[in-house]
C-alpha cells in the first residue's frame, strides 16, 4: 500500500512563542462579542414553524363551521401506534347536514401515543384531520393528554376549503340529481 | 488614637466591601463575556421585585444581569452545606478559609489612589497599610493561597481533588520564580524601593510597560498561572479532573474558593496596573488636588483594573487549556530563562544609564 509521509515543518520562532496565534484568536473572539446573540429565548420568542410541519394532530371544521370528519375510521385503522379512538354516531334525520349521515360522537387522540407520523392526515378522505404547528404539549396526568373531540376542534380551528363537497352534493340532490 | 483606629476600620470595611462586590460582578462579567463570545445573551432573567419592575431601567438592568450576583450569592448561602463522610473534616473545613483569607489580605497593601494635600502639595497614597515592602508582602501572602488549594485537594480524600492539588502546587512553584524575577527590573528602574506608591509616582510620565514590555509579558503570563486561570487552570481542569481540587466542595465552602479565585484575579490585575500601567496616574495629566482628585484617581485605577480583568476573561474564552507537561515546559524552559535574561539585561542597562548620568 502506498503511503505518503506528510512533511511536518518545524515551527518557526514566532509560532513557538504562540503569541501571533493568541492575538489572532483574540481577534476572532472580540469580533464575536460584537455580533448579536443567536439565542432564541424560547418561551418569550417562538420559532417560525415552516409549512408542512407535523405538530399535534387536530380536527378542523370547514369555513361554514360544519365538522368535516365523517367518522369513517380510516385514520383510526392507519394510525401505527393506535393513538386514535373514534366512537361513530349517526347524524339525526332532522339536522341540516343529515345527508352526511355520520359524524364522530367522540374522537380521542392519545398524545402520549401519537408519533406525529402524519398518516392520519394523509389517509383522511375528508381533509378533516391536520397536523398543525402546535409542538409543545404538556399536562399533569395521562388522562389530560388524551385529547377529546372538543379540544381537538379547539386546537384545529378552521382551515380554508376549496371543495365544499357536501354542500355541492346537497345542491345537486335538490336539483334532482341524487347521485352526484 | 481611638478615632484613628476607627477610621482604619471604616476604611477596611469600605475596601473589603468594594473588592467583594467587584468579585461578584467579575463573575457576572465572566459569564457575560463567555456568553457573548459564544453568541448567547448570558444571564438576563434574575429580577429584584421593586427595582426590576421599573419600566425601562428595570428591564434594562435585568437584561444586563445586574441582579445575578445577588442570586448567586444567596444560592451559595442557602444551599445545604455537605460534609462528605470520607474527608478529613478539620482540613476540609480549613481549606476554603485558607484559600480565601490570603486573597483578601493582599489588598491591604495595594495602593488604589492618591490624595494630594491642597495646602502643602504633598501626595500620599490611598491604601490600608503603606508598607515599604509592599510587593514582597503581596508575593508572600498571595502564594499562601496555594495552601488552601493543596489542603482542599488533600483533605477531600479522593483522587481528582488530590491530582488537582498536586498540580496546583507544582504550577505555583514553577511560575512563582518567573513572577518574582520579572518584577525585579521594575524595582531596579525605580531606584530599588519596594514601595508600590513610589513605583506609581515614578510612572507619571511613561508607563513601565513601554520601557519593559518583556517584564510585563512575563508578569502577565505568570499571574495567569498564579491565579489558576485558563489556559493554566491545571488545578481545576474540568475536562480531565471533574472540578479539580474543589470537586468535593459545595455550597458556601465552594463559594469561598470561588470568590477567593476572583479576588485573586482582581488583586493580580491591580498589581499589574500598579507596576506596569501607571496605577492611578494618566500621562501628561495632573489630577486636581483634594478630595475630587482622590476620587478621580480611584476611578482611573478601577477603570484600568477593569480592562485587565476583562482581558483575563477574554483570554479564558479564547484559548484552550495547556497540557500539564506543556505548562511545566513553558514555565521552566521558556519563562524562567527569559525572565533571567530580562533581569540581567535591565540590570546592565540601568547600571550603564546611571554611569552616563
Ligand atoms: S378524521 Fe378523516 S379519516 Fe378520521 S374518521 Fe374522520 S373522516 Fe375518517
Ligand atoms: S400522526 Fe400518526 S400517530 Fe399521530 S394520530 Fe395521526 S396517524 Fe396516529
Amino acid at each position: 500500500m502506498a503511503t505518503k509521509v506528510v512533511e511536518r515543518k518545524p515551527l518557526s520562532l514566532a509560532e513557538r512563542t504562540f503569541l501571533p496565534q493568541i492575538v489572532s484568536g483574540l481577534r476572532v473572539t472580540m469580533k464575536n462579542m460584537f455580533k448579536a446573540p443567536v439565542t432564541l429565548e424560547y418561551p418569550d420568542e417562538r420559532p417560525d414553524i415552516p409549512p408542512g410541519y407535523r405538530g399535534v394532530p387536530t380536527l378542523v371544521k370547514d369555513p361554514n363551521g360544519r365538522e368535516k370528519c365523517v367518522s369513517c375510521q380510516l385514520c383510526e385503522f392507519v394510525c401505527p401506534p393506535k393513538a386514535i379512538r373514534i366512537t361513530p354516531a349517526e347524524i339525526p334525520e332532522d339536522a341540516e347536514t343529515a345527508h352526511v349521515e355520520k359524524a364522530p360522537e367522540e374522537f380521542e387522540i392519545n398524545m402520549l401515543r401519537c408519533i406525529y407520523c402524519g398518516l392520519c392526515q394523509e389517509v383522511c378522505p375528508e381533509e378533516a384531520i391536520f397536523l398543525q404547528d402546535i409542538f409543545s404539549v404538556t399536562g399533569t396526568s395521562r388522562e389530560e393528554l388524551v385529547f377529546k373531540k372538543d379540544k381537538l376542534y379547539a386546537l384545529g380551528g378552521t382551515l380554508p376549503d376549496s371543495h365544499f363537497k357536501w354542500d355541492k352534493k346537497k345542491a345537486d340532490e335538490l336539483a334532482g340529481n341524487p347521485h352526484h | 488614637m481611638v478615632t484613628d483606629s476607627l477610621e482604619l476600620v471604616i476604611k477596611a470595611f469600605l475596601v473589603i466591601g468594594a473588592v467583594m462586590t467587584m468579585a461578584g460582578y467579575a463573575v457576572l462579567l465572566e459569564r457575560k463575556v463567555a456568553a457573548r463570545v459564544q453568541g448567547r445573551p448570558g444571564p438576563n432573567r434574575t429580577q429584584i421585585p421593586i427595582l426590576g419592575s421599573i419600566p425601562v431601567i428595570g428591564t434594562f438592568l435585568t437584561r444586563l444581569g445586574v441582579f445575578q450576583p445577588a442570586a448567586d450569592g444567596l444560592k451559595f448561602l442557602f444551599k445545604e452545606d455537605p460534609l462528605p463522610g470520607h474527608v478529613n473534616k478539620f482540613y476540609y473545613v480549613l481549606a476554603p478559609m485558607a484559600a480565601f483569607i490570603p486573597a483578601m489580605l493582599t489588598m491591604t497593601v495595594l495602593p488604589f489612589g492618591a490624595i494630594t494635600d491642597p495646602v502643602t502639595g504633598a501626595t500620599s497614597p490611598l491604601v490600608l497599610a503603606d508598607l515599604d515592602i509592599g510587593i514582597l508582602f503581596i508575593l508572600a501572602v498571595s502564594s499562601l493561597g496555594i495552601y488552601g488549594i493543596i489542603l482542599g485537594g488533600w483533605a477531600s480524600n479522593s483522587k481528582y481533588p488530590f491530582l488537582g492539588g498536586v498540580r496546583a502546587s507544582a504550577q505555583m512553584i514553577s511560575y512563582e520564580i518567573a513572577l518574582g524575577l520579572s518584577i525585579l527590573p521594575v524595582f531596579l528602574w525605580f531606584g530599588g524601593s519596594l514601595n508600590l506608591f513610589n513605583v506609581v509616582q515614578g510612572q507619571s510620565q511613561v508607563w513601565t510597560i513601554l520601557v519593559q514590555p518583556v517584564s510585563a509579558l512575563i508578569f502577565l503570563i505568570a499571574i495567569f498561572a498564579e491565579t489558576n486561570r485558563l489556559p493554566f487552570d491545571m488545578p481545576e481542569s474540568e475536562t480531565d479532573l471533574v472540578a479539580g481540587y474543589n470537586t468535593e466542595y459545595g455550597a458556601f465552602k465552594f463559594g469561598l474558593f470561588f470568590v477567593g479565585e476572583y479576588t485573586h484575579i482582581i488583586i493580580g490585575s491591580g498589581v499589574f496596573v500598579v507596576l506596569f500601567l501607571g496605577g492611578w496616574t494618566l500621562p501628561f495629566i495632573t489630577l486636581p488636588a483634594g478630595l475630587f482628585g482622590a476620587v478621580l484617581s480611584v476611578l482611573i485605577f478601577l477603570a484600568k483594573v477593569f480592562v485587565i480583568v476583562f482581558f483575563f476573561m477574554w483570554i479564558r474564552w479564547t484559548l484552550p487549556r495547556f497540557r500539564y507537561d506543556q505548562v511545566m515546559n513553558l514555565g521552566w524552559n521558556k519563562l524562567l530563562p527569559l525572565a533571567l535574561a530580562n533581569l540581567v539585561f535591565y540590570a546592565i542597562a540601568i547600571a550603564v544609564i546611571e554611569q552616563l548620568n
